[in-house]
């Protein structure tokens, strides 16, 4: 389980997350959501360390974080997994040794060994014939992908990912939603997803967590985000014509 | 004030990162593979041109000593002495390491820009890989291993184009390679080297410097990479001046 506790961080005076207590449970889809701006890439970069906060604490499994020395917070990096939005792949190395590149880095093991795992990876994201080609070859979709493929190459125990779906067209967003989704529950690991994707929300929000100026404003699951009071989330999730028809639609029943 | 602060903060950053880019590496095998892909793309590869620069160097000191040293009272030998003492004094190992700070530093520079940028460097901290180790330590090492190379290959090349330049304008052969042998001291040669592999340093750290510390975007890579190339050709002509006091 991951918490944070109390946490803030402001960036040149401008104070973009205030005072945050989440716990985001093992085992399940925890979803961020919040308008652009409202500090969820912040938020998650805190999680996984790239920024350290100002004031609070982030705990993996009881081990306070951002208190830790480098070795001890490598350590337990070791143990995370992360999905960048651009899905950050190393452009010059193709995708096998981008997927092959945490387990070269810190296993010790064969190199056939490394294979069959990367093979293996490459497989349950479904990408397969793929290994020799360049990051650059492959399109938006099975970069994203490949970037899960290599998240959980490492057998981690916490899964980031920062805005998955984006850029993508509806069905390989669904696509990406099922993958993230059944890999959490098969590997039983803390999944913790950066989204402003709705579907995404009413799909595999397990826990749901609903920023707005940097506060934690809601949070539930998927079951009761569509008919919550909250006027703020509420105004983000039918904001489009959509979505606000199928509200209307769905009130008069 | 307020740039001597800037100054000082940088330097300090400088210096907190090479500290971070000197521990010892998390994977040796890796960091092997790595330092010699880094020779090949920052040494070999710049050996087309240090070659074109140096031979053609070379050959104009020599039509220069010839053209302004023409008194009865020299000896013959004096035009091969001074391009000797020329060239692997200060021409190969100071206005080469300007070449490799034009030609290194921004690839260095705009590789690393790029990796931060496109969030490559933050990828692998979240994995917990010691980045500044792993993608600066292989470039420090291959530039130190393999300029004194490029210097020495430079020598003899701007040599050779010397004797070139030498023999069409009427010096003998004979003159000329008596003058490079004349007194000869490994002592030069020893500076020569020191001096490379300082310039080495100041390129590939101050160019890794910049690279890795960039904010912002794709503009930002092509500022970084100017400032690397600047400042490390400044620090090389400062620390030159500072050395050729400091040994002779």
């Amino acid at each position: 389980m991951i918490e944070l506790v109390n946490i803030s961080k402001s960036f040149e005076g401008k104070q973009i997350l205030k005072d945050i207590n989440i716990k985001f449970a093992k085992g399940k889809c925890n979803l961020i959501i919040g308008q652009s701006g409202s500090g969820k890439t912040v938020l998650m970069k805190t999680l996984v360390g790239l920024h350290s906060p100002d004031t609070g604490e982030v705990l993996f499994g009881g081990r306070i974080f951002n208190k830790m020395t480098i070795e001890q917070q490598i350590d337990v990096r070791k143990e995370m997994g992360m999905v960048f939005q651009a899905g950050a792949l190393f452009d010059s190395m193709n995708i096998e040794e981008n997927v092959m590149f945490p387990i070269r880095m810190f296993q010790k093991s064969s190199r056939g060994k490394m294979l069959d795992k990367v093979n293996l990876c490459l497989d349950r994201v479904n990408l397969k014939g793929v290994n020799k080609m360049m990051p650059s070859e492959l399109s938006g979709g099975m970069r994203k992908r490949v970037a899960i493929a290599r998240a959980i190459a490492a057998d981690p125990k916490y899964l980031f990912c920062d805005e998955p779906n984006s850029g993508l067209d509806p069905q390989t967003s669904i696509l990406i939603d099922d993958l993230i989704s059944d890999i959490t529950h098969e590997l039983n690991i803390t999944t913790i997803i950066n989204t402003h994707d709705m579907n995404s929300v009413v799909e595999i929000g397990e826990n749901i967590i609903y920023l707005h100026q940097g506060q934690l404003w809601w949070q539930g699951d998927k079951k009761n985000v569509l008919n919550t009071d909250n006027k703020e989330l509420n105004d983000f999730i039918f904001c489009t014509a959509l979505t606000k028809k199928i509200k209307e639609n769905n009130d008069k029943k | 004030m307020r740039m001597l602060k800037n100054f000082f903060m940088e330097f300090g950053a400088y210096l907190l990162l090479m500290k971070e880019a000197f521990k010892k590496p998390q994977n040796m095998h890796i960091f092997k593979r790595k330092m010699i892909y880094e020779m090949q793309v920052l040494g070999v590869d710049s050996i087309p041109i240090v070659c074109v620069i140096s031979i053609f160097i070379g050959a104009a000191v020599v039509i220069q000593m010839i053209l302004n040293l023409q008194n009865p009272i020299y000896p013959s030998w004096i035009y091969g002495f001074a391009s000797r003492k020329a060239l692997i004094l200060e021409f190969s190992p100071t206005v080469i390491s300007l070449i490799l700070a034009g030609k290194c530093a921004s690839m260095i520079a705009s590789e690393l820009g790029s990796q931060r940028i496109s969030e490559q460097i933050d990828a692998m901290e979240v994995m917990g890989v010691n980045t500044a180790s792993y993608l600066i330590l292989p470039k420090i090492f291959a530039c130190l291993l393999f300029f004194p190379l490029l210097i020495v290959l430079s020598i003899f090349i701007g040599l050779i184009g010397g004797g070139f330049g030498g023999m069409a304008n009427g010096l003998s052969a004979f003159h000329y390679v008596e003058g490079i042998r004349l007194e000869f001291t490994t002592y030069d040669v020893v500076y020569a080297m020191i001096k490379t592999g300082v310039n080495a340093l100041i390129i590939s750290t101050i160019a890794s410097y910049r690279g890795y510390t960039m904010k912002g975007g794709s503009v930002e890579v092509g500022i970084q990479s100017t400032k690397a190339v600047v400042q490390s050709s400044v620090v090389i002509m400062i620390i030159n001046l500072l050395m050729t006091n400091l040994f002779f």
